[in-house]
């Protein structure tokens, strides 16, 4: 009973301030209620017995990406906000497909199944500590999608790697 | 209807039990908070007289015997002065700004196991939680360079996030060998596993993660050499150039707790907290006697006069310099110290 409703406080407060973030004329404001918007998204893995995931749901994206986003929009100057009229002239267009997009997903949300309970069982994570399952898991049945997913961010980081060395040289 | 009947005896245990548990840990952090408070005054307080002897000067001398009332003079000071904002300032960041800073280094607090049996909350993923707050401070001085909306402290704060997350990297892959030799995030099982382990606390074996995670300390809380969001000479004062009075005092408390907790961190995962290395008690057995808060406090007391220390003895590093040392030196030797625990300890695990 708890527990629903500190969900429903944390997925309404994710709503508003997912809203709030898009709508700051300020980039900075956005950047701050963004990190608000994180710390919910941490409290909901946490509901979830998931604290090591929380911990690093806060230490990657509210420490590190952010404070990079952060980065970018003070490096750039953006104190008062750009007044540029609307990009595009489609904006009935985007919010008509936008709409129909909601409503097709509202819709297959009925057919909604959930996933076949693995053998990790909150008591067993428990006993097992949330490291080790996590690391067994990640180094055997899932090896292949983690060696992927590693190797699309070292492509990145070189990609970057170039890119500044590139402006270097000129 | 009475209200016995609507409420049944185990509803009320229950009640009461919880009422007893949320006192207990409301102690507790009165207890913290105002120890910690007390250790920042005073903190200050030893930081001038211990310069001022290196310096062959007495430090702060005038305001009760040996100055010993200073600490509260100064507080008293800071609180009478004028708050000034500046005129174009971004007001409502600028007020929380130094809230963010001294929350997130006070957090900290919460998990750092003080004594065997002491620490308001026990938490499997300790380690981590202190990682994450300490990434929130970086938040307090960016956004303070910012708001304040004058050149200089927004340079210092510029500065001050590059240089706090950098070294918030090394400093996360320097613990990783602690981890990997106690097989876990809690803190106190950290210390307890050192307590039993061979050499009695990791500084010994893990002696360049140590080394490393020193240098990223000094660098994390914004101290000399590592002081260059501050640096006088190019940045007037840093990131909190434009904050007077009470303000300001936030941002001073926040940098001391910050200091608090990473010579705490420094005692946890190197030093063995509250236990003593078995051999030392062997050799004089009477010191079991003594609490183990005594040892952590005495530990945290020991890096904080390296603090000093290395402030009166080593000039301030150029900005570009203290990046190198970062990336190119500190982040590589933790990641070799990281495959080399490893090693050893598939090693030491078929040889046993």
């Amino acid at each position: 009973m708890v527990s629903i409703g500190f969900f429903i406080y944390f997925a309404f407060a994710i709503v508003v301030l997912s809203l709030l973030v898009v709508t700051r004329k300020n980039p900075v404001h956005s950047v701050l209620w963004m990190l608000l918007l994180f710390f919910h998204i941490a409290g909901l893995y946490l509901f979830l017995n998931a604290e090591f995931m929380a911990a690093i749901q806060v230490i990657v994206y509210a420490g590190g990406i952010l404070v990079l986003f952060l980065f970018v929009v003070l490096l750039m100057n953006l104190r008062e906000e750009l007044s540029i009229g609307k990009y595009t002239t489609f904006g009935p267009t985007g919010f008509t497909f936008a709409l129909g997009l909601f409503v097709a997903v509202s819709m297959s949300l009925s057919s909604f199944i959930a996933a076949p309970p693995g053998k990790y069982s909150i008591d067993l994570i428990k006993q097992e500590t949330h490291i080790k399952a996590l690391g067994k898991l990640l180094y055997t049945e899932f090896i292949y999608p983690f060696e992927v997913a590693s190797l699309i961010l070292l492509v990145a980081m070189i990609g970057a790697i170039v890119l500044a060395k590139r402006r270097l040289k000129s | 209807m009475n209200m016995a009947n609507v409420i049944s005896p185990s509803t009320v245990d229950a009640l009461i039990k919880f009422g007893i548990d949320v006192a207990i840990i409301l102690l507790k952090i009165v207890i913290v908070l105002a120890i910690g408070l007390l250790h920042v005054a005073y903190a200050t307080y030893f930081e001038r007289k211990v310069i001022g002897h290196m310096q062959v000067r007495l430090g702060p001398m005038r305001v009760g015997p040996h100055g010993l009332l200073q600490p509260f003079a100064d507080g008293i000071k800071l609180f009478f002065k004028e708050d000034i904002i500046p005129a174009q300032a971004d007001k409502v960041v600028f007020y929380i700004a130094p809230i963010i800073f001294m929350a997130a280094a006070m957090v900290n607090l919460s998990v750092i196991p003080f004594d065997a049996n002491f620490v308001i909350a026990d938490i499997n993923v300790g380690l981590l939680f202190i990682f994450a707050m300490a990434g929130i401070g970086v938040y307090g001085i960016f956004i303070s360079g910012w708001a304040s909306n004058s050149k200089y402290a927004f340079m210092g704060g510029l500065r001050s996030s590059a240089q706090v997350i950098s070294y918030e990297i090394a400093m996360g892959l320097s613990l990783v060998g602690v981890m990997m030799m106690a097989g876990s995030l809690n803190l106190s099982d950290i210390i307890r596993a050192q307590g039993e382990s061979i050499f009695g606390m990791y500084a010994i074996p893990q002696f360049i993660g140590f080394i490393v995670f020193v240098i990223a300390a000094v660098a994390e809380t914004n101290r000399t050499p590592f002081d260059l969001p501050e640096a006088e000479s190019e940045l007037v004062a840093g990131y909190f150039t434009e904050y007077s009075s009470f303000r300001f005092a936030l941002f001073f408390l926040g940098e001391y707790i910050a200091m608090i907790l990473m010579a705490s961190l420094c005692t946890i995962c190197f030093l063995g907290g509250w236990t003593l290395p078995w051999y030392v008690l062997k050799i004089f057995p009477f010191l079991s006697y003594v609490p183990g808060v005594v040892w952590f406090v005495l530990k945290v007391y020991a890096f904080f006069f390296f603090y000093y220390w290395i402030r009166a003895t080593v000039p301030r590093y150029r900005y570009d310099q203290f990046m190198a040392i970062g990336w190119k030196i500190l982040i590589p030797v933790a990641i070799g110290n990281i495959l080399l625990t490893g090693l050893v300890k598939i090693i030491l695990k078929e040889v046993l």
